[in-house]
């Protein structure tokens, strides 16, 4: 038994710390939010030299052969800084599912563009009326001579304005197949939302956009499993992210509360507030512990469809407790713009939101348990 | 990273849970506080036998007869014995008064009360509260004065529990009334039979029986003083870190909360399985999850004792998510049991034998290690380095 991170483990943290703490600071996080991309190109390029934009992937994609849990480590740094990016989409929701279901030659020619940073790919699953878990898909998918033309209207896609290629879920003949749609493909019509945090998230509206059969990645009507596969992988990157930014929230928030000093001593000093920061410990090692536990089986190759529900169902509840706690304490200033708590809040939203909310997979989890729906 | 045990201990843990589950049916499994005589007699015969086998001081040190294995096979034990819901016997002797005497005892002393503990022969309570010294313990008044080769012991201790079973009370006394107050104090070890020391009942809410503890005079010999003479306060916070997994205590709750699980999948009520109703079916999963973390937290304790970290604020971690956690699966699991949850043993028509009417019973202890609050006291202090 190990539970701690290994020392090349621990060491690439403290380096993610080291670079995020120096080039992502919360300066620059509220510069994005009003910029037109919502990333930093220059920074994805760096992220890209680092090797963290194929760090999962095998060396001969390009990637750096890392496994889940060094990712997980990876993105409790980038969830500490709350690094805006199209990171989680394109290289591992994307990454993983083209890893998991692509052929030799999509492979070959889109993970190493992928892990250079020189293309970015985006799902595009929910819709209006279906979640990331898939009620019914409404876009279709039309075979036609060698291409098959896709109509319907994608919603939530992260980053589409920037992405290279949109890996669209539609229905093929009576299950769901997945394509790489060129987003310069006439009939691609994306709109931003004006949505918290000022995420960059879209609807795709498709109108009979012609993709060639070679972009199927994986079989028709076979999407769901490699597609399942990656979101399980990325429902516990997720995780790790919201851990990241929990552990953040306390900090802060036990920093503050050593100097901020009312009736002569420092609020740290009073119990109401001591005793938020121990629950927000134990939530956020909790949810930490169980995160790594949930990467750790997909690394060994065990069933963990249990844990992966475990974990996003704790991690969201820890996110909650963190955004309370957190604008608990700082009370007053913590409700102005220019005070950074709010960062930590309107992300915190879409993390606990994207992948699954916490009731979602405690829905799961009970179904894993035995009981009846 | 690694989760999981090795093939040895794995081999260890599954021979520990045949042993006791071949050793301890159902009828005779403890799942909360009762301690009638036969339960109890029975306990200690299942220790005896770990104690032939060579595994209930398994996490001693060798020379003192343990076992030439560390805390993660220590946590194995205790993770089953609390799964097998073996009735609890012997457990401050084990986990408190060995250790103590091991580090701080002299030669005679070991010889003398460390073999009776190993062969689960002697019974220790523990007299640390009293009547005006709970969570403040260091602000105790039991008073302990030197006369001759004789500590004569005079004042009252609180919840003793055990007493009724012990044949020694580990106890802390005040000897040097002037120095400041965590300075003054010492540990000693008393018969329970010396004359002046009396018993006043006090049953406990989960069946069990306690007593409050009266001192009048009683002399004890010099040499039941365990290590320095006003160190004693702290030989004992240095004790407590011998055992600080709680995985026992997780494991019992577990085995209860799996029981319950399977109860609500074969029991219909209002002509619909309990596990049919969607509230009950979220309800359970976010225990499940509870349960998890609490699991998970105990672990941490016990694999950072085995690499030599001495967990202080994680071991505050661990009993306070189990505390919270425990009351939250018993108040849940009332909850759906409805009016069933009020049975307690009968024998037509209660579910689990009234195992869960028992364990939120049980569950109202809060405050075995230290209260909640002082725990998290412990954690923003200790863990979070928030000023005092
Ligand atoms: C089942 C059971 C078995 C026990 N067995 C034994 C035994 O064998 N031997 C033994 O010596 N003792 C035993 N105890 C006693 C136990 O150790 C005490 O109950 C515990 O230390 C708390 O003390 P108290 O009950 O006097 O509560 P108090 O200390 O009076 O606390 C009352 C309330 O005040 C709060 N409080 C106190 N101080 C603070 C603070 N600094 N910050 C915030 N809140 C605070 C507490 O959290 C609690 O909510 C047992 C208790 C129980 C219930």
């Amino acid at each position: 038994m190990d539970l701690g991170l290994s020392e090349q483990q621990e060491m690439l943290s403290r380096a993610a710390r080291e670079f995020l703490e120096a080039e992502c600071p919360t300066t620059l996080v509220r510069e994005l939010e009003d910029s037109d991309g919502g990333y930093s190109p220059e920074l994805w390029r760096k992220m890209a030299d680092l090797g963290w934009l194929g760090q999962a992937f095998p060396g001969q994609y390009g990637g750096s052969d890392g496994t889940l849990i060094d990712q997980v480590a990876l993105f409790e740094e980038i969830g500490r800084a709350i690094l805006p990016s199209p990171i989680l989409t394109s290289t591992v929701l994307c990454g993983q599912t083209i890893l998991y279901g692509g052929n030799e030659d999509q492979k070959a020619a889109l993970l190493p563009l992928i892990s250079r940073g020189d293309t970015i790919v985006t799902l595009a699953l929910a819709e209006a009326d279906a979640g990331f878990d898939g009620g019914d898909i409404s876009v279709m998918a039309t075979a036609d001579g060698g291409d098959y033309v896709i109509n319907g209207t994608k919603l939530f896609v992260p980053y589409a304005h920037v992405a290279d290629y949109l890996l669209c879920v539609a229905r093929t003949s009576g299950a769901d197949s997945l394509f790489l749609i060129d987003s310069k493909t006439a009939g691609v019509n994306i709109t931003l939302l004006h949505s918290v945090a000022k995420y960059k998230q879209h609807e795709v509206a498709l109108q009979n956009v012609r993709v060639p059969r070679t972009n199927m990645v994986g079989q028709l009507d076979q999407g769901r499993g490699p597609l399942g596969k990656a979101v399980d992988w990325a429902t516990v990157v997720q995780c790790g992210e919201i851990v990241g930014r929990c552990q953040k929230v306390l900090d802060l928030v036990v920093d503050y509360s050593k100097v901020r000093v009312q009736f002569g001593r420092p609020i740290g000093s009073f119990q109401a507030v001591l005793h938020q920061c121990a629950d927000l410990r134990v939530a956020v090692d909790g949810a930490r512990l169980v995160t790594y536990q949930a990467a750790w089986k997909l690394v060994e190759g065990r069933p963990c469809s249990e844990d992966i529900a475990m974990a996003k169902a704790f991690a969201g509840s820890a996110s909650r407790q963190a955004t309370a706690v957190g604008h608990g304490i700082f009370a007053g200033i913590a409700f102005t713009v220019e005070h950074d708590m709010q960062l930590y809040m309107m992300r915190s939203k879409i993390q606990e939101a994207n992948l699954g909310d916490s009731d979602f997979h405690l829905d799961n989890l009970g179904g894993y348990m035995g009981f009846p729906t | 990273m690694n989760f999981e045990l090795t093939e040895e201990q794995k081999k260890f843990r599954s021979d520990i849970r045949s042993f006791l589950e071949e050793e301890v049916p159902p009828e005779h499994q403890a799942v909360f506080g009762v301690e009638s005589e036969e339960d109890y007699r029975f306990g200690r015969s299942i220790q005896r036998k770990l104690a032939d086998n060579g595994w209930l001081t398994i996490g001693w040190p060798t020379e003192y007869g343990g076992g030439p294995k560390g805390p993660i096979e220590q946590s194995i034990f205790s993770e089953a014995m609390g799964y097998g819901r073996v009735p609890r016997t012997g457990t401050t002797a084990l986990n408190i008064v060995g250790p103590a005497v091991m580090y701080f005892g002299t030669p005679e002393q070991k010889e003398k009360y460390l073999p009776p503990i190993a062969r689960a022969e002697a019974e220790y309570c523990q007299g640390f509260s009293e009547p005006n010294a709970g969570s403040d313990l260091g602000s105790l008044e039991f008073r302990a004065v030197r006369d001759g080769d004789e500590n004569v012991l005079n004042g009252s201790k609180m919840f003793t529990s055990w007493a009724f079973r012990a044949q020694y009370i580990y106890l802390l006394a005040r000897t040097d009334p002037d120095a400041p107050k965590h300075r003054g104090i010492s540990l000693f070890i008393a018969d329970v039979k010396t004359p002046g020391i009396s018993f006043r009942p006090l049953p406990y809410i989960n069946g069990s029986m306690a007593a409050q503890t009266y001192f009048d005079d009683a002399r004890i010999p010099s040499s039941a003083l365990i290590g320095e003479e006003n160190r004693g306060w702290y030989h004992a916070m240095a004790t407590l870190d011998f055992e600080r997994s709680g995985l026992e205590r997780y494991a019992s709750v577990q085995r209860t909360f799996d029981d319950f699980v399977e109860l609500c999948k074969t029991t219909k009520y209002n002509g619909k399985l309990l596990s049919e109703n969607p509230i009950a079916r979220h309800k359970l999963a976010k225990i499940k999850v509870g349960m998890e973390i609490w699991r998970l937290l105990c672990w941490k304790v016990a694999w950072m004792q085995s690499t030599g970290a001495v967990p202080n604020a994680e071991a505050s971690v661990a009993f306070l998510h189990g505390t919270v956690q425990r009351l939250e699966f018993t108040q849940t699991a009332m909850e759906i049991l409805g009016l069933y949850g009020t049975l307690m043993h009968d024998p037509k028509w209660s579910l689990m034998r009234g195992a869960i009417e028992g364990i939120h019973r049980e569950s109202m202890h809060l405050h075995g290690a230290g209260t909640t609050e002082i725990h998290r006291n412990i954690i923003a202090q200790r863990g979070l380095g928030l000023p005092r």
